[in-house]
């Protein structure tokens, strides 16, 4: 171990208080696109990201895939259709306020990305004549040809473009700041958000950011089951600093959450049994439909909804006889009959019939475009496959003309976990808002992955502009809110205090234990008592462990706030399991003690949040709450359909 | 804040980033690339970045996607999550 001195400027005990109409937490695509919504329309706007805006956020080095794309040119479906089939895919379970801002407002979002200098067309021709390429458009298409509402997309080109015209539109970024709480004040016992408080991460500075309007588009929760102190960057699926912290403030100031206590059995987890996200042989979302093969080389047939085997490759990408689309994509795990498309045959029935294990991708018997879309462009753009998989692999030696790559785990995932190994993943929960995507408390919107049953980026685009846009409406009747000063020094002392703490405890210390409690008290099936020690538990760790945990530097101070608010998060979720007395399945919630499946007094969302004196409120939703889908936002949204094209470039 | 900061290299199993000090230039562009900030500039300048955090290492790519020295930096995964590949095969009469 060598000693450096900090090579970052020591600015502890320094406070800068910066003043915007709009502030907007988190510089992923959400909130990028949420600052660009606000800065069109005048607002002085100001956006705070832990990271490097240019880069930072889960799609910050790529993505392949833009999801319902709806109202591009070359679709078949109508954005009511799909958000409808979104829902109805969740039994109800789903933010039909967010899925239908994505279906329609979606592709208007892709036209501005272009604009900015993405790439979102095959302009060079390379794909020409291909069946998933519309060659008027030049627009490329993934999963269902048919229908062509899902394209495939240069996600690696994305961030770099929107940080350029962040900048070009005024916007002031405040990059290695982390949000650290959000400032609400009360009036007549209404409380409304005026701005927050923040950390420079490396040089310790504090930040009070007073706002008019305030945007949670940070990340949703991670490393709350899954951790590992020596690989923490590949503990979960997201960026290693996307670990929850918008919910943790937002929980502690009131915002109320919804379907905190679905988690789900584990599925990425590069750290331990998971390879690589796309890295494996395997035929789901960047890699649908590859052709996948058994050890002896024998291909493992494609069959429609109705178990018809396919014959040809074409027939992966067409809905069945009878069915007018069908779903794949980010959440889309094993949908009901209605909306299931191709899929290889079941692993039971390949293991009875015969097939050898292990199981390959291999792309050499595909079509060549298919091939070269899925080996170039699908793995190249999505998420982290640019560098760590094309570039790597094809430096290994790997030709997809020549070579087939191995499937792992049980099936196709590449692990297989244990049911206490759990994840907030596949549409979870988060908060809830209304058709402006405010939350319960005035001046505090939510948009992304801060949203309960977020899915993909178009959703994260399409979710973040509109809350820009609602948020700058709203800051036009609103005054700035009067700092709270003892609250601002009571964070700061808060913040900077593991600093203070001599041979104090390594974050990772307490990330595990949080962990391991999380796998003891709120595994794969829950009861009361359980999940009460648990809390319990974490109380312990908060009043004993916290103060113990010490930091060197702004970088460690960072690493430990993360945790605090994991934390934070980890009893949201296990007093959101308290409060559901029943188990459901579409929530993937066991209890128990209360083992009757969905029954119709609990057929409804829960909500959770913190009233002023931090007891927990637990409300309830009925499901469709949102109405319907198209009539309501339409009732919104006359000025965006009449007039938003004008503040568009090019 | 009086107190003196510093930082430790953090070692960890893995070495997600290599540097090749012959063709990196020190510019420093992956330092501020990267969202998860686990490189510090050289002290000394123009010298390679240190890389104080490897395990918290992403694997997302952008420092090389960033880096306009053509192989100063490389970037791999851990040998276990190194998945294997094969030359395609066609299956025999009987299979």
């Amino acid at each position: 171990m060598q000693n450096l001195k900090w090579p970052y400027e020591n600015e502890f005990g320094q406070e800068e208080i910066v003043t915007s109409e709009i502030l907007v937490l988190g510089g992923g695509l959400a909130g990028c696109y949420a600052a660009i919504a606000a800065a069109r329309r005048g607002k002085s706007v100001v956006l705070v990201e832990k990271g490097a805006t240019e880069r930072s956020g889960s799609a910050g080095s790529g993505f392949d895939h833009w999801e319902s794309a709806c109202t591009n040119p070359c679709s078949q479906v109508s954005a009511q259709e799909i958000a409808e089939a979104y829902v109805n895919e969740q039994d109800g379970y789903s933010n039909g306020i967010g899925h239908y801002i994505e279906c329609q407002e979606g592709y208007d979002r892709l036209l501005d990305m272009e604009s900015f200098g993405g790439k979102i067309r095959d302009t060079e021709d390379e794909f020409a004549g291909a069946e998933f390429r519309d060659d008027e458009t030049k627009l490329m298409f993934a999963y269902d040809y048919q229908n062509k509402f899902t394209l495939r997309v240069w996600g690696s080109t994305f961030k770099p473009a929107l940080y350029k015209e962040l900048l070009r539109l005024g916007v002031k970024v405040y990059d290695r700041t982390e949000a650290t709480a959000l400032m609400v004040e009360e009036t007549n016992g209404r409380r409304r958000g005026i701005g927050a408080t923040g950390m420079n991460v490396r040089t310790g500075k504090f930040l009070i950011f007073r706002a008019k309007e305030t945007i949670l588009a940070m990340s949703r929760p991670a490393r709350i089951w899954l951790f590992h102190p020596d690989l923490v960057g590949l503990c979960e699926f997201r960026p290693m600093q996307s670990i929850g912290s918008g919910h943790a403030m937002g929980y502690r100031a009131g915002v109320a959450f919804t379907m905190m206590e679905k988690s789900v059995k584990a599925e990425f987890s590069s750290a331990g049994r998971s390879f690589p996200p796309y890295g494996t042989g395997n035929n789901h979302n960047t890699w649908y439909a590859a052709t996948m093969v058994d050890a002896r080389g024998v291909e493992i047939p494609y069959v429609n909804r109705d178990g018809v085997e396919l014959k040809t490759v074409s027939e992966r990408y067409y809905p069945a006889p009878g069915q007018k689309f069908f779903l794949k994509g980010g959440v889309i795990d094993n949908p009901k009959y209605e909306y299931r498309g191709p899929e290889t045959l079941d692993f039971a029935e390949l293991m009875r019939r015969g097939y050898q294990l292990p199981f390959y991708a291999d792309l050499s018997r595909m079509p060549e475009m298919e091939r070269k879309v899925i080996w170039g462009v699908m793995v190249g753009e999505e998420g982290k496959t640019k560098i760590p998989i094309l570039k790597n692999y094809t430096e290994r030696g790997f030709d997809p003309t020549q070579h087939m790559l191995q499937s792992y785990g049980n099936g196709w995932q590449s692990a297989d976990f244990l049911p206490q190994e759990r994840q907030l993943f596949g549409a979870p929960g988060g908060i809830i808002t209304d058709w402006d995507l405010k939350t319960n408390i005035d001046g505090i919107y939510a948009a992304g992955d801060q949203l309960y049953a977020s899915d993909c980026c178009g959703y994260a685009c399409a979710t973040g502009y509109y809350a820009g846009r609602k948020a700058a409406k709203a800051a036009e009747d609103v005054e700035y809110g009067e700092i709270d000063r003892a609250f601002c020094d009571a964070e700061k002392a808060r913040l900077y205090h593991p600093m203070e703490v001599e041979n104090g405890m390594d974050w990772r210390e307490l990330n595990m234990a949080i962990s391991k409690a999380m796998q003891n008290y709120c595994g794969g099936v829950k009861c009361r008592d359980l999940l009460n020690q648990g809390l319990e538990l974490l109380e312990q760790y908060e009043r004993e462990a916290v103060p113990q945990v010490g930091a060197s530097n702004p970088h460690e101070l960072m690493r430990a706030h993360e945790v605090f608010d994991i934390l934070t998060v980890a009893k949201l979720i296990l007093q959101a399991c308290l409060l559901r007395e029943s188990s459901s399945e579409p929530l993937c919630f066991s209890r128990s003690d209360f083992p009757e499946m969905d029954p119709p007094k609990d057929d409804c969302f829960i909500t959770i949040r913190l009233d002023a004196s931090g007891q927990v409120v637990r409300g309830t939703v009925p499901k469709g709450y949102f109405g319907d889908l198209k009539e309501e936002y339409e009732k919104r949204n006359a000025d965006y359909v009449d007039g938003d094209a004008r503040y568009r470039r090019g | 804040m009086e107190k003196e900061l510093y930082a430790s290299v953090i070692p960890c199993s893995a070495r997600p980033l290599v540097f090749d000090s012959e063709k990196c230039v020190g510019c420093n562009r992956c330092v501020n690339i990267c969202q998860v900030d686990i490189l510090l500039p050289n002290p000394e300048k123009g010298k390679t970045p240190i890389v104080a955090y490897p395990g918290e290492c992403y694997y997302c790519g952008s420092c090389v996607m960033v880096c306009r020295q053509e192989g100063a930096i490389r970037l791999q995964h851990p040998l276990m999550n190194q998945a294997r590949f094969v030359p395609v095969k066609r299956p025999s009469a009987e299979a």
